[in-house]
C-alpha cells in the first residue's frame, strides 16, 4: 500500500480532518471566487482580502475530497499574510510540482522535485503526481486563488 | 462459454470469455465493478471486429465489389440484431445507428423536438435522468422557450408518480430513464407510457442501463423511442442505437447532413434519404456494428433472463453483505430491495469522500466510479456532491463484492 500511504500522508489527513482558515469572509469587502471540478463535483469557495499588495486574509469554503480539501487548507496557511509577489512565486512552484507528470506522460514519474524546500508542508502533496486524475483535485483551490488575484489586479488599475 | 442455456449462469466459465479480467493491477486481480460506465467485452466481440477488418473492410452503401457488398450486408445485419434484441417489429426501418446513447437522445431532441415543439410546449423529464437526457432538452428550451418539468424522486429512490396526471398537463414528450445509472431503480415505463399516451404525449426512453441488463421489449413497454449504447452491452465504443416507431422517424427531418443521408443533392437543395439512412450521415461505425452483432449474440446466448436473475441475486448479496459487515457506516442509495432494482450500488461510507473511497479501492484492484455520474440534478436531490458507484455485470461474483467491502473497510480505517 506504499503508493497510497505516499498519497495520504499524515499532514494531508490532518489538514483534511481539521482544515485551517475554513469558512467565508464577508464579501464585499472580500473578493469571492468559486471553483468547480466538473469531473467529481467538488466545489471550492475562496474568499480573500488584499491590502497594500499583501494577501491580508483568506478563507476556504466548499466541499471536496481529502486531496482538494487538504490542498486548500495547506494553501491558505502558506499564502496568508504573504506579499503578492511571494504568493505568485509559491503558486508557480506548487504548479510546477503538480505538472511534473505532464512533462513525463510517456515515461516514469520522477520522484524528486527540484526545490521542495521552498514548499514546506505543501511538499506533502507530492504523492499526488503519481495519481494523475487527482492533480485536478489538488490544484482546484490554487486555480481559484489565481483567478481571484487576476480579477483583483484587473479591477485596480 | 459452455453452451448451457438454462439454470443459473456459470460465472466462473463466463469470466474466461473476458480477457481483461485476467489482468492484474497493483499486483491484484482486476475486480471490475464499473459496468454502468462501460462493460467489458467478450473475446467473441473482439474477434468479430478483427475478422471484419482482416477479411472484409470496405465502405458501406457505396462499392459494388464483393467486400463492399459484404460489409454493407454485415452493417445491415447489425441493424437487425440490435432491433431484434429490443423486440423491434421492423428493425430495417426503425433502428438508427448513432455514436452512442447520448447522440441518439440528441437526435430526438434536434429532429423531432425542433419539428414538433414550440414555445410553451412542455417536456416532462425525471429527477433521475442522466445529463444525456436533460441537456439536449435544456438546449431546446434555451432555443425556443419550451418548458421542462421533472417527475420527482421519492425518498425510497423510486419515481414518485402521485402527481403524474397533473404534471402531464400540456406535455408533448416524456423523457425517462428505463433504469437509473445512480440508484439502479427500474422505472415503470409501461405505466408511464400509458399515462403519457392518454394525454397525447410521446415517450423517449433512455435504455442505456436497462438494455444491457434486463430483457427489454419495446412493444410491451409501449414507448416511442429507445436510446442505448453498444459499449455498455459488451459491444465496442463508438456505436449507439436509436430505436423509434417507423411512422415517427419517417416524419422527422435529418439531424446531421452529409454523404449517405441523401437521395439527391443540387447546388441549391437536397432530398433526404429514407429512414434509417436519413439519420446516418457520413461513414458509419461499420466494424463497431459488426462488434455489436457479436455482443447481441453473446448476450442472447447467455440469456437476458438469466443475466437479470444473476445480477439480481448478486445485488441482493451485496445489499445484505454491506449492511451486515459495514452496518450503519455504509449507506447505499436507491431502493433497499432488489425488486425493481438493478445492480447499481451508489455508496457513501461515513463521511469519506467518494474520490478517496475509489482511490483506496483501486489499491485492491477494484474499479468503481466516483463522482456525480452525469446526474447532477439527482445528486442535488440526494443531498450529496458525489458517490462511489459499484455496478454489477454478468461476469461479477460474490468474491468481487467481498473485495469491495474489504476495501471500503480499509478506507474507513485510513480516514477514521
Ligand atoms: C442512464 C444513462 N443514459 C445515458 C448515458 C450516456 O451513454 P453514452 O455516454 O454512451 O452516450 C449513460 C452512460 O453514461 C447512462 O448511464
Amino acid at each position: 500500500m506504499s503508493d497510497l500511504e505516499d498519497l495520504y500522508r499524515e499532514i494531508i489527513l490532518d489538514h483534511y480532518r481539521s482544515p485551517r482558515n475554513r469558512g467565508e469572509l464577508p464579501s464585499p469587502p472580500a473578493h469571492r471566487v468559486e471553483g468547480f471540478n466538473p469531473l467529481c463535483g467538488d466545489e471550492v469557495v475562496v474568499t480573500m482580502v488584499v491590502e497594500d499588495d499583501r494577501l491580508a486574509d483568506i478563507k476556504i469554503g466548499g466541499t471536496g475530497c481529502s486531496i482538494s480539501q487538504s490542498s486548500a487548507s495547506l494553501m491558505s496557511g502558506a499564502v496568508k499574510g504573504k506579499t503578492l509577489p511571494e504568493v505568485r512565486e509559491l503558486v508557480r512552484t506548487f504548479k510546477s510540482m503538480m505538472s511534473i507528470h505532464e512533462a513525463s506522460l510517456e515515461g516514469e514519474v520522477p520522484d524528486e522535485l527540484l526545490n521542495p524546500a521552498e514548499l514546506g508542508e505543501l511538499a506533502a502533496l507530492q504523492g499526488v503526481v503519481k495519481f494523475p486524475v487527482r492533480i485536478k483535485c489538488a490544484t482546484l483551490s490554487w486555480n481559484a486563488l489565481v483567478q481571484g488575484l487576476e480579477e483583483l489586479a484587473q479591477a485596480t488599475p | 462459454m459452455a453452451p448451457v442455456t438454462t439454470g443459473p449462469i456459470d460465472v466462473e466459465a463466463l469470466r474466461k470469455d473476458f480477457p481483461l479480467l485476467s489482468r492484474t493491477v497493483h499486483d491484484r486481480p482486476v475486480v471490475y465493478l464499473d459496468s454502468a460506465a462501460t462493460s467489458l467485452q467478450p473475446r467473441s466481440v473482439l474477434a468479430a471486429m478483427d475478422h471484419y477488418y482482416e477479411t472484409t473492410h470496405a465502405n458501406v452503401h457505396r462499392g459494388v465489389y464483393a467486400t463492399a457488398e459484404e460489409a454493407t450486408r454485415l452493417y445491415e445485419l447489425a441493424r437487425r440484431a440490435a432491433g431484434r434484441f429490443v423486440g423491434a417489429p421492423d428493425p430495417d426501418h426503425e433502428v438508427v445507428f448513432t455514436k452512442n446513447a447520448t447522440e441518439a437522445l440528441n437526435l430526438v431532441a434536434h429532429s423531432w423536438g425542433r419539428t414538433n415543439l414550440k414555445t410553451g410546449d412542455v417536456v416532462l423529464l425525471t429527477e433521475m435522468e442522466h445529463h444525456a437526457n436533460i441537456v439536449p432538452w435544456l438546449m431546446l428550451a434555451e432555443e425556443r422557450g419550451i418548458e421542462l418539468r421533472y417527475l420527482p424522486v421519492g425518498d425510497d429512490g423510486r419515481l414518485d408518480l402521485t402527481d403524474l396526471d397533473r404534471l402531464l398537463d400540456g406535455v408533448k414528450l416524456v423523457g425517462v430513464s428505463a433504469m437509473s445509472n445512480v440508484l439502479g431503480t427500474i422505472n415503470p415505463l409501461a405505466d408511464i407510457a400509458v399515462a403519457a399516451h392518454e394525454r397525447g404525449a410521446l415517450v423517449v426512453a433512455d435504455g442505456a442501463q436497462s438494455v444491457p441488463h434486463l430483457p427489454v421489449d419495446v412493444r410491451s413497454l409501449g414507448v416511442d423511442f429507445l436510446a442505448f449504447s453498444g459499449h455498455k452491452m459488451m459491444g465496442p465504443t463508438g456505436i449507439g442505437v436509436l430505436w423509434g416507431r417507423a411512422e415517427l422517424l419517417d416524419a422527422m427531418p435529418p439531424f446531421l447532413g452529409g454523404g449517405g443521408m441523401i437521395l439527391d443533392v443540387r447546388t441549391d437543395r437536397f432530398v433526404p434519404a429514407d429512414v434509417p439512412h436519413r439519420f446516418e450521415a457520413g461513414t458509419p461505425p461499420i466494424a463497431e456494428a459488426v462488434g455489436l452483432t457479436a455482443a447481441v449474440e453473446y448476450l442472447e446466448q447467455v440469456g437476458m433472463e438469466r443475466i437479470r436473475a444473476h445480477e439480481s441475486a448478486l445485488t441482493g448479496y451485496a445489499l445484505d453483505a454491506i449492511a451486515s459487515r459495514l452496518g450503519g457506516d455504509c449507506r447505499v442509495f436507491g431502493p433497499t430491495s432488489v425488486d425493481g432494482r438493478g445492480g447499481v450500488l451508489s455508496l457513501a461510507y461515513r463521511d469519506v469522500h467518494a474520490h478517496d473511497l475509489a482511490q483506496v479501492l483501486d489499491q485492491y484492484g477494484v474499479c468503481v466510479r466516483a463522482g456525480h455520474h452525469c446526474a447532477k440534478p439527482l445528486m442535488r436531490r440526494l443531498g450529496v456532491s458525489a458517490t462511489a458507484r459499484a455496478s454489477i455485470g454478468p461476469y461479477n461474483d460474490e468474491g468481487d463484492i467481498d473485495t469491495l467491502i474489504e476495501g471500503l473497510a480499509e478506507a474507513g480505517r485510513l480516514f477514521g
